[in-house]
């Protein structure tokens, strides 16, 4: 028993610290352009194509 | 023109791309035969000036809706080429939403000036204002997203704890212990709710506030009624809390939302993108005689608008000055150009031809002949209004049912069998939870987006939540004439009598010539042709060319001096000193699968017909040539709602197609509509369904998946009500434990997920 004062708030921790992760995404707007970012990464870097 | 080009735009793309020493483009050019060719359109510069915002510290921004993005190697050309342009700051391409953003160091109106390039590359832009396309549609899905996050960590961290208490019951758990994971459970489960919870609950609200029922209002209230018995019972001390069942209902439930805002905000999202490339400015002469290009809002009635060879009337006035043809397809469904000269009446929607007209505006905006279209659709769209989605309609009639059985068992254990009120509020409770429309929820949304994901692929457009509930009722189908059923542009008509010569020697010609006719010509010769110098353009007449030994026209009957009426077709001729007049008839082209696509629809049971404002023998030889027995011509925008209300009367579901903007009414007048995205904006803005392409099989298929996924969506909802079937009686005689009901929600969920996952299949093997 003694050892669920440990694991219930390590879950719970780990959940909320994906749940954190994935609003900080949302909201530094990685999901607004999708489509854009899984064909970005085919990209080189675009400084060696520009400058 | 280089060799290998299909034309001098991809040549100049191609000189652009190398001049600024990007060709690794064509090494990243993923090339794909379906994909539109890219080609500068004089008609689409970007005119961006009017609309750039200044930053106010030292730098200007621009937002533009981008036409021709493909692939990577498009993103990356577009960023690249703006990059080199060392005034540009900063520019960045978003392919989901085909938005590009940039800006440049200097004042608003270099816009135009730091665009250019990629205008040449062929990409379409169109500027727009940020602030009015700021939907609320993406606010409320990024809402939903982040209540489904919250909803999806709390659901299983309670589940996991709910287990431990669900094996616990049998195992002998302590007390202490159960009571500690309720109170965990409570910590967790409670702000969830309230926060994953707030679309339902204000969707209640607003329903009950209207002073009726929605599908939220029995969710909110069993949420609401779960949440607070358990912490009730977890005060005090009792063996059963529903948190999991909850939170779990609210992420199954959510999901299903979610799903169903993103489908339907993707179509939005491209209507959208389809009615920004609309023209937005027009050209004003002022009284001294200069010209400035101004957005639509700042020109008044009286100014006089100068309109180029080529580009679409903004407003609705008198040509002042100027003789040239109109294409007025769009207003009338007429796939010949009418003539323009001082005194005619031109109206906004309709494409300038030959030469440049200058013309008194008499109408903008509001006043025009395209917002007279407007309004009729609009009253027409009215008469639409009260079709309700199947899901709503058997929401409304099962909701009140649901909170009787729920205060049916609570009435009859506390009163009936005697049961402290607080056992009984709980089995009510549990029928509140059990009966919850999860499935039901569920049921309709997951064949919905199933259905318009398949179709979405095929470059189909549902725009409106009914629209397939719609169409699959239709028992008869309504085609337009121009640019539905035909291409709606003219086209050649063979002649194995002609000599070869003839054809090039025409082209030759008609290359310095937008004209479509001519341009039908070079279509024909199905390869580039030079423009001979020296071409002359007689506007309303022909083209006119001095070879030594004298001199060539092409053009009508009357200007090239051939005796004889006129053809009911269209027609040129190509006329040369010494020698017989040439002949060139053409005819606007049925769609390539125009007949296969009416014999499908035939063999679907459904009566088709052609509706069209066009003159009567050409509708007659396009409705006989792809196979339409009943057709109706020379009708009006009023006269082809009449006749589609007329429909109505006699009882017939009514699917219209067409493109023009003489469709509009008509489209918003019958039950379904569907328009190809080449229409009218109007057109696109009133129908339910947009299609892509050239081919009229959209059509058929669109009605095949409509009639699929109501055959799903009937189906799901059966299957949902046999499971409240059998757990409504459990869950009343109070034998439904949060396990059970845990369990039964699931399982419900998941036959109706994988019941409209079945759609999946139909919409891939259907015949193309």
């Amino acid at each position: 028993m003694d050892s669920l004062i440990f694991l219930i708030p390590v879950a719970l921790i780990l959940g909320a610290l994906g749940l954190t992760a994935f609003l900080w995404s949302l909201r530094s707007g990685q999901f607004d352009d999708p489509e854009g970012a899984a064909r970005r990464i085919l990209l080189d870097d675009p400084r060696d194509d520009r400058r | 023109m280089a060799d290998g080009f299909c034309c001098t735009g991809c040549a100049a793309a191609r000189a652009t791309v190398e001049a600024l020493g990007l060709d690794r483009f064509y090494e990243r050019f993923v090339s794909d035969a379906g994909l539109r060719a890219l080609r500068p359109d004089p008609a689409a510069q970007p005119e961006a000036a009017p609309f750039a915002r200044d930053r106010g510290d030292g730098t200007a921004t621009a937002h533009l809706m981008v036409d021709g993005l493909h692939c990577a190697a498009c993103i990356w050309l577009i960023e690249a080429v703006l990059a080199r342009d060392p005034r540009v700051v900063h520019a960045r391409v978003n392919m989901t939403t085909r938005r590009l953003v940039v800006q440049w160091r200097g004042a608003p109106d270099l816009a135009d000036a730091v665009l250019a390039p990629v205008a040449r590359l062929g990409f379409a832009l169109a500027p727009f204002d940020p602030a009015r396309l700021a939907d609320a549609g993406a606010l409320e899905e990024r809402r939903l997203l982040r209540a489904l996050a919250v909803a999806g960590f709390a659901a299983g961290n309670v589940m996991l704890l709910s287990v431990a208490v669900w094996s616990g019951h049998d195992g002998g758990m302590g007390t202490a212990t159960r009571d500690l994971m309720h109170w965990i459970s409570a910590a967790i489960a409670m702000p969830a709710v309230l926060y994953a919870g707030r679309p339902y609950f204000e969707g209640a609200w607003r329903a009950l506030s209207a002073g009726r029922t929605s599908m939220d209002v029995p969710i909110a209230l069993g949420v609401t009624l779960a949440t607070a018995m358990s912490l009730f019972e977890t005060i005090r001390s009792g063996p059963y809390a529903y948190f999991d069942s909850a939170i779990t209902l609210l992420f199954f439930l959510l999901i299903g939302r979610y799903l169903d805002h993103r489908a339907r905000g993707r179509a939005r999202e491209a209507a959208a993108h389809l009615l920004a490339l609309r023209i937005q400015a027009a050209t004003v002469l002022g009284a001294d005689g200069t010209a400035e290009r101004v957005p639509l809002d700042r020109i008044h009635t009286g100014d006089s608008v100068l309109v180029a060879a080529g580009e679409r009337i903004a407003v609705d006035g008198i040509v002042q000055a100027g003789r040239s043809e109109v294409d007025t397809a769009l207003v009338t469904g007429e796939s010949v150009p009418a003539p323009a000269a001082p005194g005619t009446a031109v109206f906004a929607g309709t494409v300038n031809l030959s030469a440049p007209l200058t013309i008194r505006v008499k109408a903008i905006g509001e006043g025009t002949l395209l917002s007279e279209i407007v309004r009729l659709m609009e009253a027409a769209e009215h008469g639409r209004g009260r079709m309700v989605a199947l899901a709503d309609r058997v929401a409304r009639r099962y909701a009140p049912v649901v909170h009787l059985a729920a205060l049916a068992t609570f009435l009859g254990w506390s009163l009936g069998m005697g049961v402290p009120w607080q056992q009984a509020l709980l089995y009510a409770v549990a029928v509140l939870i059990v009966t919850c429309p999860c499935a039901l929820g569920l049921a309709v949304p997951v064949v919905q987006i199933v259905a318009s994901g398949g179709l979405m692929r095929r470059g189909v457009l549902l725009k409106s939540a009914t629209a397939l509930e719609r169409l699959a009722a239709v028992d008869t189908v309504v085609l337009d004439k121009t640019g539905t059923l035909t291409l709606g542009r003219p086209s050649l008509i063979p002649d194995g009598a002609r000599d070869p010569d003839d054809l090039v020697a025409a082209a030759g010609l008609a290359a310095a010539s937008r004209h479509p006719l001519a341009q039908a010509l070079i279509n024909a010769l199905g390869r580039p042709v030079a423009a001979a110098d020296d071409v002359v353009e007689h506007p309303g007449q022909g083209l006119s060319w001095s070879a030594p030994e004298g001199e060539w026209r092409l053009g009508s009957r009357a200007f090239c001096g051939v005796a004889g009426n006129e053809g009911d077709t269209p027609e040129l001729f190509l006329a040369r000193p010494g020698r017989a007049p040439v002949h060139f008839a053409f005819t606007d082209m049925l769609r390539p699968d125009a007949a296969a696509t009416v014999g499908r629809l035939h063999r679907a049971g459904l009566r088709v017909l052609v509706l069209s404002g066009d003159r009567p023998a050409a509708v007659a030889r396009a409705a006989a040539a792809a196979g339409i027995g009943e057709w109706q011509a020379a009708t009006d925008p009023a006269a082809k709602v009449a006749f589609l209300e007329g429909l109505a009367r006699a009882g017939r579901r009514v699917l219209m197609v067409g493109d023009g903007l003489n469709d509009a009414p008509a489209l918003a007048a019958a039950s379904v509509s569907m328009s190809p995205a080449a229409a009218a904006d109007v057109s696109q803005a009133a129908a339910d369904v947009v299609f892509q392409g050239w081919a009229l099989a959209p059509v058929a298929d669109t009605l095949q998946v409509a009639r699929a996924a109501a055959a799903r969506a009937r189906e799901n909802l059966v299957l949902a009500g046999l499971y409240n079937l059998c757990a409504v009686p459990l869950a009343v005689l109070g034998q439904v434990t949060p396990l059970v009901a845990a369990i039964a929600m699931s399982t419900s969920s998941i036959i109706v997920i994988a019941n409209a996952m079945r759609l999946v299949r139909s919409t891939r093997t259907w015949t193309a």
